[in-house]
């Protein structure tokens, strides 16, 4: 699979102050990709980077393996966190005159939307003007602007914010379809749970630096600890627990017991294979529950982000 | 291109479609009339407005011919009775002022011991008119008394009228300085207000894409550079069709309210004790200077005038509108734009000054040469030049000047404007902005 976006040794200054130092990011074509990080980390500047509506100091952007140029905008459709609408402006024109301004001619534009306001049911929004939309409706607008151009990368700032739930499942299904149909998706959030459902590749940056990339699946695998949550019926929990933990490292679990039985967070040696547990505590009682602990995506970010602050 | 075009077509069309601009544009020529008449209408009124003034003469040396009736006071001799009686007539009948001339038979003593008794404070106009009919009373008993005979002095008086003329010979017109201290003058106050105006414009409207949070949207499509030029842009051509529209209601508006004044004009003329043969002379003086200011006109630098007069004004106007950008850029909403007007502000300021008290004294003055030259200045001061006749040469070199400056502050005012776009929630300082030059 080859990649559609490369950021290479990214360096950002303002003044004294390094909005990214050194930092490069690789985008698989056809994936959804997560920048995550806290605020003021340098997502939001990498990402105007790729838009280039912000020039790097240092380092080059590559689309497609050539050099982003500045034709390479009608390529990018951009959904920023801080975004808006001319309030006073109608919504059909609105739309036209940045897709216009997007390099698409009238009548592209004008089937374009009209197949996106049939698709969402918004056509007699046409004549509205933005300040008569609720924020929700106005974030719709604003996603359909920014995909109508049919472009090859996506970026997508906080999509979902402004949206009640059933609308965040939609527009999240219409991503997904998007990314189905050959889109690429760079998608920046602080929502784990989404970044969990949507994303195949993540970068982590944080304080201006990348501290973590690649498959998710990997990341996840590179950050379990061989540990694994059980729940076993004993005759005596307090005496079982004891004899379990002189063989095996034991760590609190936070899981709720459903009835009486022991639950407990068992780490096992990294040459230790699971079947030795899972062994052991039969012999010791019914175990009802037996998995492998692996870390979610907002626990690897909190893990990720405090080891950094840790490291200065 | 394509995109430039976009961005000052959408400019344009939501500039004329904002209800504001399109109440304003019909609402003000009808006001400006409407301020003019006012002022016109209580002007006259006030001036129609009869006041009898009594006077209490102990000198006896005026007479009911020299206090004469007019069609603005009527005058009441008080002379037979006291000062303090007549003051209390004066209050009681509600009379518009006593005054009082004491008995003194020195002509310069008497000068400086006439006083007026009024209520409230007398109009100047009035007491003006008092004191030259007072005046050329008391002039005429000093003459008598010196022993010249009035009516030789009377026939010694001449009018001198200088013509000018050119080295060439032909006759030029004195009425043609003012009307080149006109142009000047109207161009000049016109490019001010054209950029006060519309340079704000431009400023708000950077302000609202800002407030809006859209500017992230369109400037991942177009450089801000073309964002904010065609702002500029857009908002000029706006502003073009509002003067155009208001030169027209007002010229309609002018003609309207001139064939309802004329009328009362001409009958203004007839009341004027005018001999029809002073008429006559007036009349034919008249045709000749006119007959030379026309062929005066023709003789002015139209073309030059024309195309200066194009070339300073968007100069002017492109100039400042670019740095009211830049403000609009740096800040987060309007109140915080006043700590930045001011740097604006001045030189216009100073531009129009400099036009009005120096050009219109010496043109061609060091001061006005000088502030023709400054970039800030000049398009003001320039053209209000222009129609004197300006050297090539410092024409030359104030286009050059202006259009450095003007590359200049564009390319200050767009760096500006690029980071400020996105900056929110900080109160620009003047450090801040030098800062973001540098991003």
């Amino acid at each position: 699979m080859s990649n559609l976006l490369v950021a290479e040794n990214i360096v950002k200054n303002y003044g004294n102050f390094t909005a990214l130092n050194n930092v490069s990011i690789i985008v698989p074509k056809g994936s959804i990709f997560g920048l995550l990080g806290p605020n003021g980390a340098g997502k939001t500047t990498l990402i105007r980077v790729i838009n280039q509506i912000t020039l790097p100091d240092r380092g080059t952007v590559y689309l497609d393996g050539n050099p982003l140029v500045l034709e390479d905008i009608k390529h990018i459709g951009y959904l920023p966190e801080e975004r808006g609408l001319y309030k006073s402006m109608k919504v059909g024109e609105q739309a036209l005159y940045l897709a216009q301004l997007k390099g698409m001619s009238k009548n592209d534009a004008k089937k374009q939307l009209k197949y996106w306001f049939d698709k969402f049911e918004i056509g007699d929004w046409w004549n509205k003007k933005v300040q008569e939309l609720s924020k929700g409706m106005a974030q719709k607008v604003q996603f359909i602007i920014t995909v109508m151009h049919k472009p090859k990368l996506l970026i997508f700032d906080e999509p979902f914010s402004g949206f009640d739930p059933i609308n965040a499942n939609l527009i999240k299904d219409e991503i997904l379809q998007l990314r189905d149909e050959g889109a690429t998706v760079i998608f920046s959030t602080h929502r784990m749970e989404s970044v969990e459902e949507l994303c195949e590749h993540i970068a982590l940056i944080d304080k201006s630096n990348k501290i973590l990339d690649g498959k998710l699946s990997d990341i996840k695998r590179q950050f379990k600890s061989n540990t694994y949550e059980i729940a076993i019926h004993t005759s005596d929990n307090i005496s079982i627990e004891k004899e379990i933990a002189e063989k095996f490292e034991i760590l609190p679990s936070n899981r709720k017991a459903l009835d009486d039985e022991l639950v407990l967070k068992v780490k096992i040696k990294n040459d230790e294979i699971s079947n030795n547990l899972l062994n052991y505590l039969s012999s010791k009682g019914m175990i009802s529950h037996f998995a492998e602990v692996i870390p979610n995506a907002n626990e690897i970010f909190i893990q990720a982000v405090n080891q950094n602050t840790k490291n200065g | 291109m394509d995109k430039l075009l976009l961005i000052i077509k959408r400019e344009f069309i939501a500039k004329v479609r904002n209800k504001t601009f399109i109440i304003m544009t019909f609402l003000s020529p009808l006001l400006m009339i409407g301020m003019i008449s006012l002022v016109a209408f209580l002007t006259k009124s006030s001036l129609e407005k009869k006041r009898t003034i009594a006077y209490v003469d102990g000198s006896h040396l005026f007479s009911s011919d020299d206090f004469k009736d007019d069609k603005t006071i009527n005058f009441i001799n008080l002379s037979d009775v006291d000062l303090e009686i007549a003051k209390n007539i004066t209050q009681e009948s509600d009379h518009y002022g006593l005054l009082y001339i004491p008995k003194n038979n020195k002509v310069d003593e008497l000068s400086e011991k006439i006083q007026f008794f009024s209520e409230d404070s007398p109009n100047m106009m009035l007491i003006a008119d008092l004191e030259s009919v007072i005046s050329a009373k008391l002039q005429k008993i000093k003459i008598k008394n010196s022993g010249i005979d009035l009516e030789k002095l009377e026939a010694s008086k001449i009018n001198v009228d200088v013509q000018l003329s050119n080295f060439s010979g032909e006759r030029t017109s004195k009425l043609i300085n003012g009307l080149k201290i006109g142009f000047g003058m109207g161009a000049g106050y016109l490019l001010m207000m054209f950029i006060i105006i519309y340079g704000a414009m431009v400023m708000r409207s950077v302000i609202e894409e800002k407030t809006s949070r859209i500017i992230e949207v369109i400037i991942s499509s177009v450089k801000p550079f073309y964002l904010m030029l065609g702002k500029v842009i857009g908002t000029a051509s706006a502003g073009l069709l509002q003067f155009f529209i208001w030169s027209i209601v007002l010229s309609i508006l002018m003609l309207i309210a001139s064939l309802v004044f004329g009328v009362e004009m001409s009958s203004n003329i007839d009341a004027m004790q005018v001999s029809s043969e002073q008429m006559e002379m007036v009349k034919s003086t008249m045709a000749g200077e006119m007959q030379v200011l026309i062929s005066e006109v023709r003789k002015l630098p139209l073309t030059t005038m024309f195309f200066m007069f194009f070339f300073y004004f968007l100069g002017g106007y492109l100039l400042y509108s670019s740095i009211y950008a830049a403000i609009g850029a740096a800040v987060d909403n309007e109140t915080d734009t006043q700590q930045f007007m001011l740097p604006v502000m001045l030189p216009l300021m100073l531009g129009l000054y400099v036009g009005f008290s120096s050009v219109i004294g010496d043109p061609h003055g060091t001061v006005a040469t000088v502030f023709s030259m400054i970039p800030f200045t000049s398009p003001i001061v320039m053209l209000m030049r222009i129609p004197f006749g300006v050297p090539w040469w410092q024409i030359a070199i104030s286009i050059t000047l202006l259009i450095v400056t003007f590359v200049g502050v564009i390319w200050l005012a767009a760096k500006i404007y690029r980071v400020g776009i996105l900056m929110y929630g900080k109160k620009p300082t003047y450090k801040e902005l030098y800062k973001w030059l540098k991003y």
